[in-house]
């Protein structure tokens, strides 16, 4: 990690932080909790701002329920806990209830992926791109530090579709230098331009992308590394015309290998132009036991794991 | 049938029982629906639709109006039926219910002019209504959100989540309705999954409760001018229908939850209720 990349503020503080600094210049900006206040980092929100904060005890299913009632009442409404309790647990209450009844409520889901690492799979969240994807309408977005979260908040109090945000619970390297970086709901980002391959990450995976990247330069390789922070509605034009600048994509996802980042660029590549596609992510297995960085590297979506991927794929391993 | 003296309610009922014969139309016409707890909850709506509910039917999203969610979204035939009583949409609209790309399907959707949530999967009604009702205390608008539940669905678990959210927050502007019809689609909830004691139960959550025969329309009528939405209390009112009501063939019988009427037992069904409406409006004209 490079000094430039320091950083010990985890993308849940810094949501609830921005949120916090809005809400106290709108009184319909609401927070929605289920005992989670802290895992969210939602301390100083509900102490500072009680008429503005909701809090229903461990209930995620009538927590999206009045989530979508409040919304529904013009209130700006973000419902918070664990990413791995929302999109099972609550999960027909997003698909009626907010989806289906066209309520534009938010759901952050906190320490999604692996970041519970050893508490084990009941404790994982990779599974909710895959299922949400087959929502209608429902915008799903994985910010990759804490600047481009604090956009992303900004953005998302007047975003007119429901959204679901998944962010880590652990402080990642920063991605973005500038604290302003460009950012829209939609948009990819291209971190390195390259032309010998594609790296598409999101979420936490980006940095490692990007590192990834770095390390290839120095091996001659020419990378584009590709920031995919919302994945959906997604860009497919850079998908499309990375496929045809680069010829070779890799996708790096902290989710399952099925139905998530990875199947989504395949869905759009194989109607449009295939070209060859490797698929990083959480296999379908028992998921080892271990610190999320551990994971990242026994499943190959950290940096090194990457880089090997990528000079297999030209050939140079 | 109860044929009130008063004329405004018997008006009412006149209005309940042309409601009825659309919703047996509907279902006769389409070949689906669920007709059984459609007909036990109608006083239920006319009620609120008629005499409760401060509602513009020109001006659906009017901010300050009363909401109603239909959580047991499978009897949505009578809320279609009621809302065109009321003037949200017209006859024409309703005959194209469960037509190819109508905006009237088996559930209710926001599609439809003064629904407010798509529902049909059950155990949602109540939290939505929750949030509602927090809003209109956020923002101290008077509105009042009223919820019909059914009584088999009181098997859903994030009903009490619900139910205890709302005294917590003494939401005193939420009033729920139990159409205690005592059938679901399997048989009788009693021996399903019994639900009593009912009201004590819910009485446990910290609501007040108040229990009303639900297809007398001057006691539904009265029951829900009689609650005060003032003590911090959420209300909920267990009203003691008959599942079928109104078409005696149909009555207290649970395969009715969703039968069709063949032809017969339509031109039986719709006799019934024109005789009533007939004897209703000799009354009103004595």
């Amino acid at each position: 990690m490079s000094e430039k990349g320091m950083n010990s503020i985890p993308c849940r503080k810094m949501f609830s932080d921005t949120l916090l600094e809005m809400a106290r210049m709108d009184k319909n900006i609401v927070v929605v909790t289920t005992d989670a206040r802290g895992s969210v980092m939602l301390n100083e929100f509900a102490k500072e701002l009680p008429r503005q904060f909701v809090e229903l005890g461990i209930a995620e299913q009538n927590a999206v329920g009045v989530g979508a009632g409040l919304a529904s009442s013009g209130k700006k409404t973000f419902v918070c806990g664990p990413a791995c309790f929302y999109v099972t647990r609550s999960l027909e209450q997003l698909k009626l209830d907010v989806v289906y009844s066209g309520n534009p409520v938010k759901i952050l889901g906190v320490s999604g992926g692996v970041s519970y690492g050893a508490l084990g799979y009941s404790h994982h969240s990779l599974h909710d791109i895959a299922v949400l994807r087959t929502f209608p309408g429902i915008h799903i977005i994985l910010p990759c530090d804490i600047f481009q979260t604090r956009k992303l908040v900004q953005e998302l109090i007047n975003h007119p579709h429901p959204a679901y945000i998944r962010v880590g619970r652990n402080a990642v390297p920063l991605v973005y230098e500038n604290i302003d970086p460009e950012f829209r709901i939609g948009k990819a980002n291209i971190l390195m331009e390259g032309k010998d391959i594609t790296i598409i990450g999101t979420g936490e995976t980006v940095y490692h992308c990007l590192q990834a990247g770095i390390t290839l330069k120095k091996y001659g390789i020419e990378a584009r590394v590709v920031d995919m922070h919302t994945l959906k509605p997604m860009d497919t034009d850079i998908i499309k015309s990375s496929a045809l600048e680069t010829r070779r994509i890799i996708t790096v996802e902290e989710h399952s290998v099925y139905g998530g980042l990875g199947g989504a660029v395949s869905e759009i590549l194989s109607q449009s132009d295939p070209v060859p596609l490797r698929i990083l992510g959480i296999p379908d297995e028992d998921v080892v036991n271990g610190t999320p960085l551990e994971i990242f590297k026994h499943y190959g979506i950290d940096s090194e794991g990457i880089f090997h991927t990528a000079r297999k794929m030209l050939n140079k391993e | 049938m109860n044929y009130s003296k008063d004329n405004r309610i018997r008006e009412l009922q006149i209005i309940a029982e042309q409601v009825r014969k659309r919703v047996v139309e509907l279902i006769y016409y389409s070949k689906c629906g669920h007709i059984g707890g459609g007909l036990s909850s109608v006083e239920i709506e006319i009620a609120l639709y008629f005499e409760i509910m401060n509602i513009d039917p020109k001006n659906p999203s009017m901010a300050d109006r009363d909401r109603f969610i239909l959580s047991k979204g499978h009897s949505v035939e009578t809320l279609y039926a009621v809302l065109v009583a009321s003037g949200f949409f017209n006859n024409e609209i309703l005959n194209t219910y469960s037509h190819f790309n109508s905006i009237l399907a088996g559930h209710p959707t926001k599609k439809v002019p003064g629904i407010e949530l798509n529902s049909g999967a059950l155990g949602h009604g109540l939290s939505v209504g929750v949030g509602m009702s927090l809003a209109a205390k956020m923002d101290q608008i008077k509105y009042r959100t009223y919820v019909l539940m059914g009584d088999g669905e009181q098997g859903e678990g994030s009903i009490y989540e619900a139910a205890m959210s709302a005294s917590h927050y003494k939401l005193d502007n939420l009033v729920a309705i139990i159409d205690r019809n005592m059938l679901q689609i399997s048989g009788k909830t009693e021996d399903i999954m019994p639900l009593e004691p009912l009201k004590e139960r819910w009485e446990s959550f910290g609501w007040e409760i108040l229990e009303v025969d639900g297809n007398n329309l001057e006691e539904v009528v009265s029951s829900f001018r009689s609650l005060n939405h003032f003590n911090s209390k959420p209300k909920l009112i267990i009203a003691h229908t008959t599942k079928g009501c109104g078409i005696s063939f149909m009555e207290k019988i649970a395969k009715w939850h969703h039968g069709i009427p063949n032809m017969e037992q339509f031109d039986e069904a719709i006799a019934e209720i024109n005789d009533r409406i007939k004897n209703l409006k000799d009354l009103k004209n004595e």
